[in-house]
């Protein structure tokens, strides 16, 4: 099952990978990383097909994906 | 290539002589009264192995040289005062990055578009930085066409040695005048063995950066006082002047280049004629300034007659050397215009017999 | 399981300080990725600009340096000329490239200088705090056209691909975008190709990639992204403008 590792202390909110994911399988968290921004979880495994177009678009290489 | 003795233009032994330093890399743009210099790059540095470039402008010029000494090159340009005027940026970055390069200035008639004919009014340019930020050129000043040999190939020591530009402030009479010359012998240089900090291939040690910014609080002051530990070295160790018949002169004469050939000739016929003794300093180094020696001959000799061809430049560094322990006189042609023996003596006579300093500006003589 | 995507190794681990949303580190990431694959890292030298590319320098794990506004071209031709064998690319914002330094960049492209110019087109002045850049749409409001800009004055939008496609010295120029996953999978095929041009000495290669800049656009990351395909796309088609292999009939000798 696909996976993506969200490396929540580099994300800047920008919710650009929530956007483009084709699955939704992301979906920004209620709490806030350290610089005061919401991250991405990885919310719904089953979905995920390992497309890796999130950590395509994510300015901060905040995003592993694991297949 | 061993030494021989070769009657050269000016411009162009400045060419040989940097290309026997070991310079393999020129960009240059068109300017007169140095032209013949990037003409002889042209045609000598694809021989010797290096590369020429006829830059877009003066500005891309001085950047390509940024870039080629950051890669370790001997790298060199050349230009007129409109030329230097647009380098000035470029060369703050390169002593912001302690870069070495070489670069002349071959002095025409300013300000603004001016003439073509020789002048020393670029002497503020060259020596108070002429760009922004807190930095330091070394400048050298030849008057003969051996000394433009001779100085092209220090300046590119002193530059590798300090990791900083260095030039040389030549004028129109020099560039284009012929003398003979020797040429010494062409400099066995490598340049990746000395420069370890050049950019290059990093497979297997740290990467190099190359920069002059450094926008965390406090870098930039520690860094430039690094800079200035260097200069003071400079200051201490690479002051070169030539004194002529200075221990028994009654006036002493202060000029550099091509003013101080009129000058040398004035001591003579005035000793010959028994009119006035003349003795002169002539600085070989204008950054670092031969103050100390100036300021001990001064006090000795209580009178000085600074000659350039300018409104007065060189003045304020004599006048800073002496700090008001003599009395420092100027006789000054500008847009051009060149001493004469007869006006040197005149002045000096003229500077001793008043009791005050003297500024002294014939004007044209036509 | 495998780690199918991540940071690529030659990009450094320091995290970005540019903008939420902006492109220019997604060009860093595509930068490395291509340096990965061509397996070129310590032959590369990187030059820095000026502009929010004054970063540049920090993202990379090889030798780097900084140059004066515009004047990128002209040290990567200083560069690359005393050391051949190296791989010398610029990271140029459009101030930088196409403002203060028009003459540099088409002069290097015109000299067919064996270099690479990774041009970010984000139709504005970041790092200075939002004025116009040469690539600012007619009608786009900025510090310095606060009514919109207007071709009466300021000129049109100077489209660089277009404006390098007629000299020889040029061997491929493609113009790409940032603005979504597909258009950054393209982009990195485009760098992918200009970096394979420079090692196989063919001449001048550019990439312009049309960027987001949310905060000098004034936007959200989200909004930058879809107004870029609405309205820089439409003046700034994208596509290969110049590409030397294309035009040479098959089996030519040289």
């Amino acid at each position: 099952m696909p996976e993506v590792k969200v490396n929540k202390e580099r994300c800047k909110g920008c919710e650009l990978c929530i956007m483009y994911c084709p699955k939704g399988s992301l979906k920004m968290s209620e709490g806030f990383n350290a610089k005061g921004y919401h991250y991405p979880e990885f919310c719904d495994a089953d979905e995920c097909t390992g497309c890796t177009l999130c950590g395509r678009i994510c300015p901060e290489v905040a995003l592993e994906i694991y297949k | 290539m061993s030494e021989k003795r070769r009657l050269m233009k000016g411009n162009e032994a400045i060419g040989e002589a940097a290309i026997r330093a070991g310079c393999r890399f020129y960009a240059g743009y068109p300017i007169t009264p140095q032209n013949e210099l990037t003409e002889y790059m042209a045609g000598h540095m694809p021989e010797a192995g290096g590369t020429f470039v006829q830059a877009e402008s003066e500005v891309a010029a001085i950047n390509m040289i940024y870039g080629a000494a950051a890669a370790a090159a001997r790298a060199m340009t050349s230009s007129s005062g409109p030329g230097i005027s647009l380098k000035q940026e470029g060369i703050s970055y390169m002593c912001g990055s302690e870069l070495p390069c070489f670069y002349a200035n071959i002095v025409r008639g300013g300000p603004g578009l001016g003439n073509i004919a020789p002048a020393q009014s670029d002497y503020f340019q060259a020596t108070r930085g002429g760009g922004h930020g807190d930095y330091r050129v070394i400048v050298l000043a030849p008057s003969t066409g051996q000394e433009l040999v001779d100085l092209t190939m220090l300046g590119f020591d002193l530059a590798d040695k300090y990791r900083n530009p260095a030039m040389i402030l030549g004028d129109g009479i020099l560039g284009q005048m012929m003398e003979p010359v020797v040429l010494r012998e062409p400099k066995q240089y490598d340049a990746a063995t000395k420069k370890d900090w050049a950019l290059g291939n990093s497979g297997g040690r740290d990467r190099h950066m190359i920069t002059s910014v450094r926008l965390a609080p406090g870098t930039l002051e520690t860094h430039n006082l690094h800079l200035m530990e260097k200069y003071n070295k400079i200051e201490e160790e690479e002051v070169r002047y030539e004194l002529t018949a200075c221990e028994d002169a009654d006036v002493v004469l202060v000029a550099y280049g091509t003013a101080a050939r009129v000058a040398k000739s004035a001591v003579s016929m005035a000793r010959e004629a028994n009119e006035i003794k003349l003795g002169l300093i002539r600085p070989l180094t204008l950054w670092p300034f031969p103050g100390k020696v100036v300021n001990e001959i001064g006090r000795d000799k209580q009178h000085v007659l600074v000659v350039e061809m300018s409104l007065g430049q060189m003045y304020d560094d004599v006048l800073l050397s002496i700090c008001g322990e003599a009395q420092v006189s100027l006789l000054g042609h500008t847009g051009g215009g060149l001493p004469t023996e007869r006006e040197i003596i005149e002045t000096a006579k003229k500077a001793k017999g008043s009791g005050k300093p003297v500024k002294v500006f014939p004007g044209p003589s036509v | 399981m495998k780690k199918v995507f991540g940071k690529p190794e030659s990009l450094s681990d320091k995290p970005f300080t540019y903008c939420p949303g902006c492109g220019h580190s997604i060009i860093h990431r595509l930068t490395a990725e291509v340096i990965d694959e061509l397996d070129i890292q310590p032959r590369c030298i990187g030059i820095a600009s000026v502009g929010c590319s004054v970063f540049a320098d920090d993202y990379f794990k090889f030798d780097f340096i900084q140059a004066a506004h515009g004047r990128a071209p002209a040290v990567a031709t200083g560069i690359k000329r005393v050391q051949p064998e190296c791989v010398v690319f610029t990271h140029q914002g459009d101030g930088d490239l196409a403002s203060i330094g028009c003459a540099e960049m088409i002069y290097s492209a015109n000299r067919g200088e064996s270099i690479t110019i990774l041009f970010v087109n984000n139709g504005i002045y970041g790092m200075t705090g939002g004025q116009m850049a040469p690539t600012t749409l007619i009608g786009m409001k900025t510090t310095t056209s606060p009514l919109g800009r207007q071709a009466e004055g300021a000129g049109y939008p100077l489209k660089v691909c277009e404006l390098l496609s007629g000299l020889k010295g040029v061997a491929y120029l493609e113009r790409t975008a940032v603005n979504s996953p597909q258009n950054v999978i393209k982009t990195r095929k485009a760098i992918k190709r200009a970096f394979q041009y420079q090692l196989e000495g063919l001449g001048f290669t550019l990439v312009e990639m049309v960027s987001q800049c949310p905060t000098g656009w004034g936007k959200s990351p989200k909004d930058a992204v879809q107004w870029l395909d609405q309205e820089m796309n439409e003046y700034f088609p994208l596509g290969v403008y110049k590409d030397i292999k294309a035009e040479e009939p098959q089996g030519v000798a040289k």
